[in-house]
């Protein structure tokens, strides 16, 4: 398989993956045990992508201190209400810092 | 009246999105330094469009990897991005050819942005901007970072890779914080989500984590069954 080959491959398959779950048919997603389904999942799925991309790098469970730091610094801003963008900013700028500071 | 209830949607779609995009930098830098060539890259950002997916083809291609099992590999990382189709299926009233444009947006920011809206119309706005807006920044910066590879700054110096993981708990907290049988179920569901990614973080392939973590909505459905 050629480089271009696996980009295309990836490509139409990414875009079919997507596509999928938009058209599955009214009946499956009218489904009651289905519909329960659809809610829950996107918490799980972005509850294990916030562990993921904090706590792993390279397929191996990795403690980086100022990207932990940054999303402690989201925990602090929400538990003040501050507004969606505030949070984001606050955990970028603490991750920042605490990289400039050569953590 | 219309735009102070959706204002909030565009403001917050409009922040995810840059700010998320802006790593599209990472991916372009990450994919030229791999061995991709520039257009390579931006075919990727273009038409798979899904970050995981893109920098896992890149990982295999610079380690000299078998590209058909890569391949492979990325596109399980595309899988989930089909759960949230399921979700968002009625929420976008996507419906006929509307189907074919809207679905290139489903992806893990803009699942977030549209579930955090209070209602249908918000959702669909946050949806279109938080896919708009990170759509065109992710394809100028995946460019950038391949035109600039070591010229261009890494993304994590400005602690950018803490967006993303910032972004979801932020959608995810006031649904996780409320009180109640159902928030306490969600909590459930979400530590369960989370220490199954990461127990089998070492063991499995990469996007298969993510993926076994739905396996805690199971679970729940099961002991309680709807």
């Amino acid at each position: 398989m050629s480089v271009w080959q696996a980009v295309a491959a990836v490509s139409l398959g990414c875009y079919a993956l997507k596509l999928a779950g938009l058209s599955a048919p009214r009946r499956v997603l009218d489904h009651p045990g289905v519909q329960r389904f659809a809610a829950l999942v996107p918490v799980a799925l972005l509850a294990a992508l916030i562990a993921v991309q904090t706590f792993t790098g390279d397929r191996a469970l990795e403690l980086d201190w100022p990207r932990t730091a940054g999303l402690g610094a989201a925990v602090v801003a929400l538990l003040l209400r501050a507004p969606f963008l505030v949070v984001l900013v606050a955990a970028a700028a603490v991750t920042a810092l605490l990289r400039q500071a050569g953590l | 009246m219309e735009m102070t209830t959706r204002s909030p949607a565009i403001r917050d779609g409009l922040g995810v999105g840059i700010a998320v995009g802006l790593s599209g930098i990472a991916f372009g830098a990450a994919a030229v330094t791999a061995g991709l060539s520039t257009a390579q890259a931006c075919v990727l950002s273009l038409f798979a469009f899904t970050g995981a997916s893109q920098f896992a083809l890149a990982g295999v291609v610079a380690g000299g990897g078998n590209l058909a099992a890569g391949a492979v590999g990325a596109l399980l990382l595309g899988v989930r991005n089909g759960l949230y189709g399921l979700r968002l299926s009625g929420l976008l009233g996507a419906r006929g050819w509307r189907r074919l444009p809207l679905a290139h947006g489903v992806i893990d920011e803009t699942t977030a942005v549209t579930l955090a809206q209070p209602d249908a119309e918000s959702a669909r706005t946050g949806f279109l901007v938080t896919f708009a807006s990170l759509y065109l920044t992710w394809n100028a910066t995946t460019l950038l970072g391949a035109l600039g590879t070591s010229r261009v700054a890494d993304p994590a110096v400005f602690g950018l890779d803490v967006v993303g993981p910032a972004t979801f708990l932020a959608i995810l907290w006031p649904r996780l914080t409320g009180s109640g049988p159902e928030a306490r179920e969600l909590r459930m569901i979400a530590a369960g989500g989370a220490a199954i990614a990461l127990a089998a973080t070492p063991f499995t392939p990469a996007g298969v984590p993510v993926l076994l973590a739905a396996v805690a909505v199971l679970t729940v459905l099961l002991r309680r069954p709807s």
